[in-house]
């Protein structure tokens, strides 16, 4: 039975796709180029930083030498021993890692009382935080911490990167809650459990993916984020965008050491966006199509 | 029935059961339970968000500069005269803000829009596409931003070997007076494309078949399909598409700083608002002048979201 119902679907659901082809030849053969075009137009100047790192000063400046060379790890090995770069990978990672656990713990129950009670001028709010300009923030930031004398501490620098974690986890879990069926919990409660233990019990392990979602945009947000760190890190807590700029503040530039610099910080988020692609494609188009 | 009935109301009977004998703490956080949720985010946004705005908007009111501890007179409006009257810097920083964000959404809505239509049918090979799309995406701006300072070096960047290659002569591109913005918007280009491919692809693959279907029944061309069927369709997620990339577009920093550096370069080639109110901030110390700067710029990012907001109001009816 099932199997009948099954074939009958994939099969009314491929009849309109199989027809749309009637595009020509021609535009077959466009769309084919028109992709090819578009894969090296967004990889290609990736790859061209990838080639630098492998190559010595000497070679970057032979135009002769674009693609054929010789390769080395002599830039990589310069700038993860001699420029101390373990610590400013730790930093990145450990400031996204907490700043985005601690918004999840704040941001998803806030986003479930938000969707469940319509709270929209308290998720206005919230939200209103993704429109503002950060360097609004930052010049009070600075002022109270540094008076505290705690600029270049870990924990400023984690409150810095929640202020961009909390509204996108909030965005995104109050459209995922509001795509979970409210009768599950109803269901719930009926069958004995509070309102809080239906949450914890029911609501919370159905929104895993979605969590997941947040989760995931939110750390490679805090990865790359650049400005805050740029003011508020010191020697000890320094992230590894400002490290990289900071590369580049000598009169010339050490362009191998810089492109492996460069693809030192892009490399392990690019690793997690192939293992996680699904989820930061939905993560990004959260509630882009409801109109 | 009746078989079912006994246990479910000796549950319900336990779990009030369980209400009294956890004390009237749990019973207290059920009641209470949609603040209780919502109020650490929103006290998280109180203390870090708002009032560091309010303070903002009094430091724009004052002549506050040098150290951050140093003592401020309130002196009104004076920082806004200033700023509003300053035709050297703060009209140029407003006027390569709306270009800078203005040609880059153009053409990343435009660009995304071809490329959205590209990938939606399912093809062959689909993963990889979609891979390429996603990289760009997530890199490290600042990386980006140093990636592309080494392709459009005028000496030995790829971009001029490039153009060398088809008889063009080579481009000054980021070091030169009147290319330098341009060339950032090319950055953006690359990098935020894809977005909007990402939302927009959200969009067309959400739409009914049928009135695409019908339209070919009736002999439209893909011209006529996609100008008078899918776009139409699909303009609450174009503007949706505007709305999210705008945004962050006026926002845009780390590539121009780390492409340029302080200022927006040496003749501010680059200096939109945000850098502009960055290098008034930390680079001059400037803190009413640059706050002053920060509470114009907010009003013209919420004018312009104001905007947007009514337009899809007025294309969803």
């Amino acid at each position: 039975m099932t199997v009948v119902t099954d074939s009958t679907t994939t099969a009314g659901m491929r009849t309109p796709r199989r027809r749309k082809p009637l595009a020509t030849r021609a535009y077959k053969v466009f769309r084919v180029v028109a992709l090819i075009v578009v894969v090296l137009f967004l990889l290609a100047p990736l790859f061209w930083m990838l080639l630098a790192s492998l190559k010595t000063n000497v070679d970057i400046y032979d135009t002769a030498k674009a693609v054929v060379f010789s390769p080395t790890f002599e830039n990589y090995a310069n700038v993860l021993q001699r420029n101390n770069y373990f610590v400013f990978i730790f930093n990145s990672f450990w400031v996204a890692f907490v700043s985005t656990a601690l918004s999840i713990v704040l941001g998803v129950p806030a986003a479930y009382a938000m969707s469940r009670f319509t709270m929209h001028r308290s998720a206005l709010v919230v939200l209103m935080a993704r429109v503002i300009p950060g360097v609004s923030l930052l010049v009070p930031w600075y002022y109270v911490f540094s008076n505290l004398r705690m600029v270049g501490s870990f924990e400023v620098l984690i409150l810095s990167h929640m202020f961009v974690a909390l509204p996108l986890i909030v965005y995104i879990m109050m459209s995922y809650f509001d795509s979970l069926p409210l009768e599950l919990e109803e269901s719930a409660e009926v069958d004995g459990l509070t309102p809080i233990g239906a949450f914890r019990r029911i609501t919370l392990p159905l929104a895993v993916a979605g969590i997941a979602t947040a989760g995931i945009l939110s750390f490679i947000f805090s990865w790359n984020n650049f400005m805050f760190a740029l003011v508020l890190s010191g020697s000890k807590t320094k992230t590894l965008p400002v490290a990289i700029f900071d590369f580049v503040s000598y009169a010339s530039i050490d362009w191998g050491g810089l492109m492996a610099a460069a693809t030192v910080v892009t490399i392990p988020i690019m690793i997690i966006a192939l293992f996680t692609q699904k989820y930061i494609v939905s993560g990004l188009t959260a509630g882009a199509t409801k109109g | 029935m009746s078989v079912l009935n006994p246990p479910r109301s000796a549950g319900t009977r336990k779990a009030s059961g369980r209400k009294g004998a956890g004390g009237s703490f749990s019973a207290w956080a059920n009641r209470h339970r949609k603040w209780l949720f919502a109020a650490p985010a929103m006290i998280f946004v109180g203390v870090l968000i708002i009032f560091p705005l309010a303070w903002t908007l009094y430091l724009s009111l004052t002549d506050s500069q040098g150290s951050v501890r140093a003592a401020t007179d309130f002196i009104g409006f004076k920082n806004y005269l200033t700023v509003l009257t300053d035709l050297e810097r703060f009209w140029p920083a407003v006027g390569r803000t709306l270009s800078f964000t203005g040609l880059a959404l153009a053409f990343e809505v435009v660009l995304g829009m071809g490329i959205a239509l590209l990938l939606w049918r399912p093809f062959r090979g689909e993963k990889w596409v979609r891979v390429a799309i996603l990289l760009p995406l997530v890199a490290t701006p600042v990386a980006v931003g140093m990636m592309w300072r080494l392709i459009f070096d005028p000496n030995i960047g790829f971009a001029n070997q490039l153009l060398g290659a088809i008889g063009i002569p080579p481009q000054p591109w980021l070091s030169g007076q009147d290319t330098a913005l341009g060339t950032t918007i090319f950055m953006d280009v690359w990098q935020w494309t894809p977005m909007v491919v990402l939302i927009l692809l959200a969009g067309l693959t959400s739409l009914s078949d049928e009135p695409d279907e019908a339209a070919r029944v009736d002999g439209a061309n893909a011209f006529q399909r996609f100008f008078f069927i899918t776009l139409p369709l699909m303009m609450p997620t174009v503007i949706v598409a505007i709305l999210l990339r705008g945004i962050d577009a006026l926002k845009t920093f780390d590539i121009l700083y780390a492409t340029k550096g302080k200022g927006g370069g040496s003749f501010h080639e680059v200096e939109t608002l945000n850098v502009y109110a960055y290098g008034l901030s930390f680079d001059y110390n400037q803190y009413g002048l640059s706050s002053a700067v920060l509470i114009l710029f907010f009003m013209i990012i919420i004018g312009i979201m104001w905007l947007l907001t009514m337009r899809k109001k007025a294309v969803t009816k």
